[in-house]
């Protein structure tokens, strides 16, 4: 059973950076004239740094990977690793920018379940139409149908037009027809979190029976550890568009919880970072950023400490450090704002220290970025730097956090981002 | 160890690379599309299928009153129900392979982003649709011939009947070509896709399809017929109608400009399928 079902040399794909498709032929003819005579490009977004215009990407930057037949091999990392480019090049979506990629018998990919139902079409119609988009003949879909109704769990809406169904339905139906293809390899995006909790068993249940027992080369990209753990039997991390670690699923796990620790930094250098303007920074310009410790965690009942280094060529008594702090996944938690602060001299480097009670927010990682202002004498505020790198730090629940009963996981999905203070129970 | 492998991915395909034997064997996919197409098109609809045999007849019936008794435009003696109901099958046709083909990137994004297959399937799919649609409108116009021709008008169906399989041919041909053409286009530039209606409807006018080729002045006449569909159309005619004259020059003109276009769309169709994802 060593015999290569997929082998990938010299992977990469570069993307352009910037806008490019999208504009219209008489924009794409009045830049191109623009850049011809010199003069700047009138298309160009007001704001829009334009150094960065036509810069290359690389998504991934040199993949090598062998993968053997029956194998189930999870891909893990952190967003923009490259997986989801290296999952599109590998079921032919787009196109690599160099390197190739070797595979041995039928491919199915799915990218995501239930590509090209139509609504108006009913179940059975569109499990022909999926089953064919998906590479079954007609009459492989002929032998499979009644194994496909009976394992979604809608035989008794099957005629109805899908339009009319739940969305669990559909999914359902969706997901029974991508795992009755009778594929030799199988590329999956995260396809599992469909339908209820027993229907993801029995889905799970599928895949396992295609690695083990029916020996079907299997390349699964995932958030979800556990399914990983439990469907795979290599996993490589990636990372930046590169492989950092290939083999033992549980090493791979830990190598990936590891890096993502490692954006939890103790210091940034922000001198050279983005602004969103020429004008941000010119005058007041923020070159470092550091949290009071090595590694920005801390507990709910800590003060978060931090101390800028900047520099201003002119003096300023009124500044203010506004903080908008956001939840990981980009949701806003939270706004604030410090004393007014100032600079005693001119064009010198000037250490100012801050801190902050972040005691409300719930456990979980945060980020924040940096503006400090001016306010003048109306209350208006006047943002002289801005550097774009979001500053990340992690609170973590201390024990006898609010005196609270219960010791409750924080349900992010239904509670917010705030923990409010606890309500005493105490006569008025 | 020499391995065999089925699928290789490379960076660039070839110029002129189509891969035969995928498509065939997505052929069943290509009549599910056309299926689809079919059965989603008059879904909830009241008349349902009629709509197929309603559009042609209306439009027919439109051209009739305005070009016909209001113009007055010369038929060359056909009666001009007929006349305009032959015109405008075949323009039809011309018409849905042009538009829809065109649309095969920017409406199936969602699908191409997800999922490989022979990404030709789509325009293909486009201009069997059209072809069985054009399939009705033909025989309901033979019918209406016979039902003249049997009350004496001026109906002449001439040998050159034999080629009306090749006239149809090409329309697809030149249909596809332009459709595809403006498709791989539309990927980076929107504009062409606003035009595209548009355009085949000025189109319409630049081809004999409302006025016999009889009407065209001498001075106007080779501008017009340079153009691919104008020839196509007056054969077309000519061969059921007996309307005008066969045009050898033009249509040998015009096979070439079919072939080029279609030469060319495949070029560029190809250069863009792989990675329009990346631009679109």
């Amino acid at each position: 059973m060593d015999e290569l079902a997929i082998k990938i040399e010299g992977l990469k794909k570069q993307y352009r950076l910037g806008t490019i498709g999208g504009q219209t032929l008489s924009a794409e003819l009045q830049s191109w004239w623009a850049r011809v005579r010199g003069k700047e490009d009138p298309n160009l977004k007001i704001g829009e740094d334009q150094t960065r215009l036509g810069e290359k990407f690389w998504a991934l930057k040199g993949i090598d990977l062998e993968i053997k037949k029956g194998e189930a091999v999870g891909i893990i990392g952190p967003n923009g690793a490259g997986k989801s480019t290296l999952l599109k090049i590998l079921s032919r979506v787009t196109a690599p920018t160099e390197g190739t990629v070797k595979m041995k018998g039928r491919i199915s990919s799915m990218l995501e379940v239930g590509t090209g139902f139509h609504p108006e079409l009913t179940g059975r119609e569109n499990i022909y139409m999926n089953g064919a988009i998906l590479g079954m003949s007609k009459r492989e879909v002929d032998e499979k149908i009644e194994e496909i109704i009976d394992f979604s769990e809608c035989r008794q809406f099957i005629d109805t037009p899908v339009k009319r169904y739940s969305s669990g339905m559909y999914v359902k139906l969706a997901f029974a027809v991508a795992a009755h293809l009778d594929a030799e390899i199988l590329i999956m995006d995260e396809v599992l979190a469909v339908g209820d909790l027993k229907f993801q068993k029995k889905c799970l249940g599928k895949m396992e029976d295609a690695s083990g027992k029916q020996g079907k080369t299997i390349l699964y990209v995932s958030h979800n550890m556990n399914t990983i753990r439990q469907l795979c039997t290599r996993c490589a991390v990636l990372r930046q568009g590169k492989i950092v670690f290939d083999g033992d699923v549980e090493r791979a796990i830990g190598i990936y919880a590891e890096q993502e620790k490692g954006d939890l930094r103790g210091e940034y250098e922000l001198a050279e970072a983005k602004r969103p303007s020429p004008d941000h920074g010119r005058v007041l310009r923020i070159t470092k950023m550091e949290f009071d410790r090595d590694s920005a965690v801390y507990g709910t009942d800590e003060r978060i400490r931090f101390r800028l280094q900047w520099k201003a060529s002119r003096m300023f008594d009124q500044l203010s450090l506004n903080l908008s702090v956001y939840y990981e996944d980009g949701s806003i938690a939270g706004m604030t704002q410090s004393e007014t602060f100032g600079n005693g001299k001119i064009n010198e480097i000037i250490c100012t220290e801050f801190s902050f009670d972040a005691g409300n927010l719930a456990e979980g990682i945060y980020y924040f970025e940096l503006d400090v202002a001016e306010v003048n004498e109306y209350g208006a505020h006047f943002s002289y730097d801005h550097p774009r790198q979001k500053i990340y730090f992690e609170l973590k629940k201390t024990c006898n956090f609010n005196q609270n009963v219960y010791d409750l996981t924080w349900q992010r999905r239904y509670w917010g981002n705030v923990h409010l203070n606890t309500i005493k129970v105490e006569p008025w | 160890m020499e391995e065999k492998w089925t699928t290789v991915i490379k960076p660039k395909a070839g110029w002129f690379e189509i891969n035969w034997r995928e498509l065939s064997q997505y052929r069943d996919l290509i009549f599910l599309f056309v299926r689809r197409d079919f059965s989603v098109q008059y879904k909830q609809t009241v008349l349902g299928p009629l709509w197929f045999i309603l559009k042609p007849l209306m439009t027919t019936f439109m051209f009739t009153m305005v070009f016909g008794q209001i113009a007055g435009m010369e038929t060359d003696g056909v009666p001009q129900f007929a006349f305009y109901l032959c015109s405008t099958a075949l323009w039809q046709y011309f018409a849905s392979c042009v538009t829809k083909t065109s649309h095969t990137f920017l409406h199936n994004a969602g699908i191409f982003g997800k999922v490989y297959f022979p990404r030709l399937i789509m325009p293909i799919a486009a201009v069997l649709y059209a072809l069985v649609n054009f399939a009705v409108v033909f025989a309901m116009s033979i019918i209406i011939n016979l039902y003249y021709w049997m009350r004496g008008g001026m109906i002449r169906p001439q040998m050159q009947l034999l080629w009306v399989p090749l006239l149809v041919l090409q329309t697809a041909a030149l249909g596809l070509g332009v459709g595809i053409i403006v498709s791989s286009l539309t990927t980076k530039y929107r504009d062409l896709n606003v035009l595209v209606s548009f355009g085949v409807q000025l189109w319409m006018y630049g081809t004999p399809v409302v006025y016999a080729s009889s009407q065209i002045p001498e001075r106007l006449r080779v501008l017009i017929m340079l153009n691919p569909m104008a020839p196509i159309l007056c054969n077309f005619r000519y061969a059921l109608l007996g309307s005008g004259g066969f045009e050898t020059f033009y249509w040998g003109i015009s096979m070439i400009t079919t072939i080029v276009l279609l030469g060319f769309g495949i070029l560029l169709f190809n250069r863009v399928e792989k990675t329009f994802m990346d631009t679109v």
